[in-house]
């Protein structure tokens, strides 16, 4: 009864005008996207739309009729008989004047920025033909902070707009970042100032996402990559994540959620790589070792719930704040680890190339995943098994660094051995993906049953928290999937109290999972993540083959090689454990 | 000149440690009143005499205790704001000081007509002093049941928690108090959702300048209606002041609206020291606007205060005299809000701190016109466009001072 109230509530109207066009919108529209229904886009840089109303940059301030000041569009409700104007002399100059002031206080190299030509702040100075501050700068020399393997931060570029902020806090619940000081002073740091790596920080690179000029960007290793394709003594592979083949075309002006998977694998042959393979094919792998885990639990006894480990912005999370549960994470290493694994033994046996020849690159939608390659559990004597990673964003700076005008680009197909993946690879982009995938062979291998219908419709979707029920004939399995470390931690909790019904658990670090990582093409919101979403299960549903036991390349890679799921060389490779991160301080 | 005690007139009456002794000059009878009477007709006496919001903000008292009323919602809560903030503003200190049951018991008044279950009193950080004062005024008032369950055997229940304030100007600002008392960092929000509909913890919420509260105990017992023939035109009543700069007796005075500029200075605060010369006079503490000596016959009321081109604000009156130029008062004043801006948003982050640039280059004899006119571009888009009333009018006194010395802004002229 009361949600059809609040419905009707919705529906009703308010009459305005924006700059003396009349519109009519739903009560409750804010002023900024009234005026884009009208196709007047409102400047700004702290709003963004996933994010709860800062109105902290006040570029959005507009003028209406009987107030004496002007008021953020972004914030403001429009109400019956509102006139708006966005085009008067003292809006023009606000506007200005608020770049001219952010400028002030910014370093203007935008030659040495990785976001140039991709950055808000320059966008909206070139919209404002603004060419330089007359202002003088006042800008701090502040060093770029360059600890980590994955995220750097440059805080002269920062414009504290509190977006970076909004996502750790209110997407992530972790709050490693936070406003210090104040006035002119204020700027946006960790707990003590200490490197984001030694804080609650888990490298997930949302912040990276939603920060509007270069104050905190991947770490780029496209310079290493260009090196190792330039060096005729090495035999550089490549391997794709599932999420971002629906993520590239986005950079290149195509529809959010376009399949773009042929040209991707043609613009990295033009790259230069000498096989391009699919992380899908390591996704199958996983579920392989992950599956089988997962039985040998409920056949052995084991620690439950069983918890998908894939996502290392998420392991990094549960090793730093519940240490105490590392046991509850499956042991199988994630898509490109196992990758990485085999890349760096059966595969050079297979090729007939040294294996220190061999460079292995990866290209992901997640920062965290360089940080997860460079773990020293990820390699054998002293090698690494995933050299170079690259996130989707750094992949659309080399296709751009040779030219390759990608939209026109013809398709062509992943090299094997290396490149076949299931229909459960790939829908292990989205939240609620590995889980379906896992399904998928656990029931099949349970019961001993061909699974009739594939879908499991009950795990996908955008909400928080999904869970399901698998009815495996001589008993349940109850699953939950979760995606944002916010919502992993209320799973966690859970655990923590014994209180968790669940036999198995998927966890992804990011909003929608890959398809919204930290590393996808800056612009990702919520809406372009569903649409990718889409996509994916598109992708799986046009595959011939949809579960990852009956992948033939994975079926001679175990004949070959490994044996069986969990034998003594699958764990050797494929399998790893994760320990408990001592916290440097509490609050 | 007509002298009065309304406000005032429990100071040095009572033992300020001893609710007995406040009951016995009749304390506690403006709480016995109110829990008859409709809470309504409470705010509707307040209205009547058009109290208005004696922090700064000037807002209509009586409207704003009818309207926190009318808002639904579960636990609702009145804040005392006692973070007296504005430099040359210290007439709430007095009212703690010297009447700190009238406080408490008018916040009790407040929270009936409002139909809360908690107060808040925020002090500012420079007043931990009078904590032991307040808290013996609350646990005595609850002793004597003016406080918690059941209060005058009425069904309201009401408890007044007391919360210091980290010493931060712009907690003065309703937004950012809450958040202080909320544990957070003492910084203003947006509104919407606005204060009064979602608060403190998210509660509905009311909140009031120490003086605009302590009005109300008084009002509700003045049966000659004493206030309400104070006064001139629709500034109906008293009003506290506090007189501070070069004068010879800076202190805190309660007058009538209506009282002159000069009286004000040359009575009550005693004159300018050694009879030289005002150079200004600066009303409404550090946000407050500018004028000269013009503004001395001009009647201290709201209306005409704000004829003449500044504020009553906060109750202060800062007398600068010809030692200090206009320019090293500005100055002065800049470095003040360089340091309070929270710093969220751009116009008041950025903004102070290019002004303050700009002053000290006009100290050096560097400035140039295209910096006087950037300054007062800056100053405008400041006030037009900033998150909260502290960036809104931390350019007041500049913006003010342009226009009544325009001397001071003549590149290469002459200095007022």
């Amino acid at each position: 009864m009361s949600e059809n109230v609040n419905q009707a509530e919705k529906q009703e109207m308010v009459h305005l005008t924006i700059n003396n066009i009349p519109i009519e919108v739903p009560k409750g529209t804010k002023i900024m996207q009234a005026a884009r229904e009208i196709g007047i886009d409102i400047p700004h840089l702290c709003y963004h739309e996933d994010q709860r109303i800062k109105a902290h940059c006040r570029l959005c301030s507009v003028e209406v009729t009987g107030r004496r000041r002007l008021l953020a569009a972004c914030s403001t409700e429009v109400w019956e008989g509102m006139e708006v104007h966005t085009d008067t002399p003292i809006v023009r100059d606000t506007q200005v004047a608020i770049l001219q002031l952010m400028l002030a206080n910014h370093h203007k190299d935008c030659l040495s920025c990785p976001r140039n030509q991709n950055c808000d702040l320059q966008r909206l100075c070139s919209r404002f033909n603004i060419m330089e501050s007359h202002l003088p700068s006042v800008v701090k020399e502040e060093p770029r902070i360059v600890t980590n393997p994955a995220i750097v931060r440059d805080p002269s570029k920062c414009i504290r707009c509190g977006r970076c902020i909004r996502a750790c806090k209110d997407v992530q619940g972790i709050a490693a970042l936070t406003y210090a000081h104040r006035s002119s002073d204020i700027t946006v740091t960790t707990a003590y100032d200490k490197p984001m790596e030694r804080t609650d920080c888990v490298l997930c690179g949302q912040c990276s996402l939603v920060c509007p000029t270069g104050a905190i960007v991947e770490k780029d290793d496209t310079d290493a990559v260009l090196d190792a394709l330039q060096d005729p003594k090495k035999h550089v592979i490549v391997q794709v994540a599932p999420s971002v083949r629906v993520a590239l075309g986005d950079a290149f002006g195509m529809e959010p959620g376009e399949i773009v998977t042929g040209q991707m694998v043609t613009a990295l042959k033009l790259l230069g790589f000498d096989k391009v393979f699919d992380t899908n094919f390591g996704a199958d792998l996983t579920i392989m070792e992950e599956a089988s885990e997962f039985l040998h639990r409920l056949e052995h006894g084991g620690t439950f719930p069983m918890i998908t480990s894939c996502s290392p912005g998420w392991v990094n999370f549960l090793e730093k704040n519940f240490g105490d549960f590392t046991a509850h994470l499956s042991s199988a290493k994630s898509p490109m680890s196992m990758f990485g694994a085999i890349a760096k033994t059966y595969y050079p046996e297979k090729a007939g190339i040294p294996v220190e020849d061999i460079v292995t690159v990866s290209i992901m939608p997640c920062t965290a995943k360089k940080f997860e390659a460079a773990r020293p559990e990820m390699g054998r004597e002293g090698r690494q098994d995933v050299d170079i990673v690259l996130t989707t964003r750094e992949l659309i700076k080399l296709i751009k660094y040779v030219g390759l005008t990608f939209q026109n680009l013809p398709e062509s197909d992943f090299d094997s051995p290396l490149g076949y993946g299931t229909g459960a690879g790939a829908i292990f982009g989205a939240s609620g993906g590995v889980m379906e995938a896992a399904l998928r062979t656990v029931y099949e291998k349970y019961t001993g049953k061909t699974l009739e219908r594939l879908d499991f419709q009950s795990v996908r979707g955008f909400e928080g928290i999904k869970e399901a029920e698998v009815d495996l004939g001589s008993r349940k399995a109850k699953v939950a999937i979760a995606h944002t470390l916010k919502n992993a931690r209320i799973l966690m909790e859970q655990v923590q109290r014994n209180e968790s019904p669940y036999d198995f658990i998927e966890i992804m670090a990011c909003p929608g999972g890959c398809i919204g990582g930290g590393g996808q093409p800056i612009g990702t919101t919520n809406a372009i993540r569903k649409k990718r979403m889409a996509a994916l299960y598109e992708i799986d549903r046009n595959l011939p083959i949809r579960k990852s036991h009956e992948n033939p390349d994975i079926i001679t890679l175990y004949k070959e090689f490994l044996g069986e799921p969990l034998s003594e060389k699958a764990h050797e490779l494929l399998h790893t454990h994760y320990h408990k991160v001592e916290k440097e301080y509490t609050f | 000149m007509e002298r009065i005690s309304f406000l005032t007139s429990n100071f040095g009456k009572y033992d300020t440690s001893s609710i007995g002794s406040y009951m016995k000059i009749g304390g506690f009878s403006a709480l016995r009143k109110a829990v008859t009477m409709e809470p309504l007709s409470i705010s509707d006496l307040i209205a009547s005499v058009k109290v208005k919001g004696r922090g700064g903000a000037e807002y209509d008292m009586g409207r704003k205790l009818s309207q926190a009323r009318a808002v639904k919602g579960e636990r609702k809560v009145v804040i005392c704001n006692a973070d007296e903030g504005e430099t040359t503003t210290f007439k709430d200190r007095e009212l703690i000081k010297n009447d700190p049951f009238n406080l408490i018991e008018a916040i009790i008044i407040a929270g009936f007509v409002v139909g809360a279950t908690d107060g808040y009193i925020y002090m500012r950080a420079e007043y931990s002093c009078f904590r032991p004062l307040l808290l013996n005024a609350i646990r005595q008032a609850k002793s004597y049941g003016f406080l918690g369950e059941n209060i005058l055997g009425k069904g309201f229940d009401f408890n007044i928690h007391l919360y210091s304030g980290a010493g931060a100007y712009v907690c003065g600002e309703g937004t950012a108090l809450i958040r202080s008392i909320e544990g957070k960092a003492g910084r203003p929000r947006m509104k919407p959702p606005f204060i009064k509909q979602s608060g403190v913890f998210s509660r509905p919420t009311c909140l009031c300048n120490v003086e605009s509260l302590s009005i109300v105990p008084h009002l509700l017992l003045d049966e000659e209606q004493v206030y309400a023939r104070c006064g001139r035109g629709d500034s109906i009543g008293t009003k506290l002041i506090s007189v501070a700069g070069n004068v010879n007796k800076p202190g805190v005075f309660e007058i009538p609206f209506g009282t002159t500029v000069r009286e004000i200075i040359y009575e009550l605060a005693g004159g300018v020291q050694k009879d030289r010369h005002i150079r200004l006079i600066q009303f409404g503490g550090a946000s407050g606007k500018v004028a000269d000596e013009s503004i001395l016959d001009t009647p201290y009321t709201y209306e005409d205060l704000r004829a003449a081109g500044v504020m009553v604000g906060s109750g202060g009156i800062l007398v600068i005299d010809e030692r200090t130029s206009v320019l090293d008062f500005l100055r002065m004043n800049q470095e003040f809000f360089s340091e309070e801006s929270c710093g969220q948003c751009t116009p008041c982050r950025e903004g102070n701190l290019h002004i303050k640039l700009i002053l000290d280059k006009m100290a050096e004899g560097k400035a140039t016109a295209e910096d006087i006119r950037l300054m007062h571009k800056i100053a405008r888009v400041m006030s037009m466009s900033s998150l909260c009333g502290l960036g809104e009018t931390a350019q007041n006194s500049l913006l003010s001072a342009m226009k009544v010395f325009p001397g001071t802004f003549a590149v290469g002229g002459a200095e007022a």
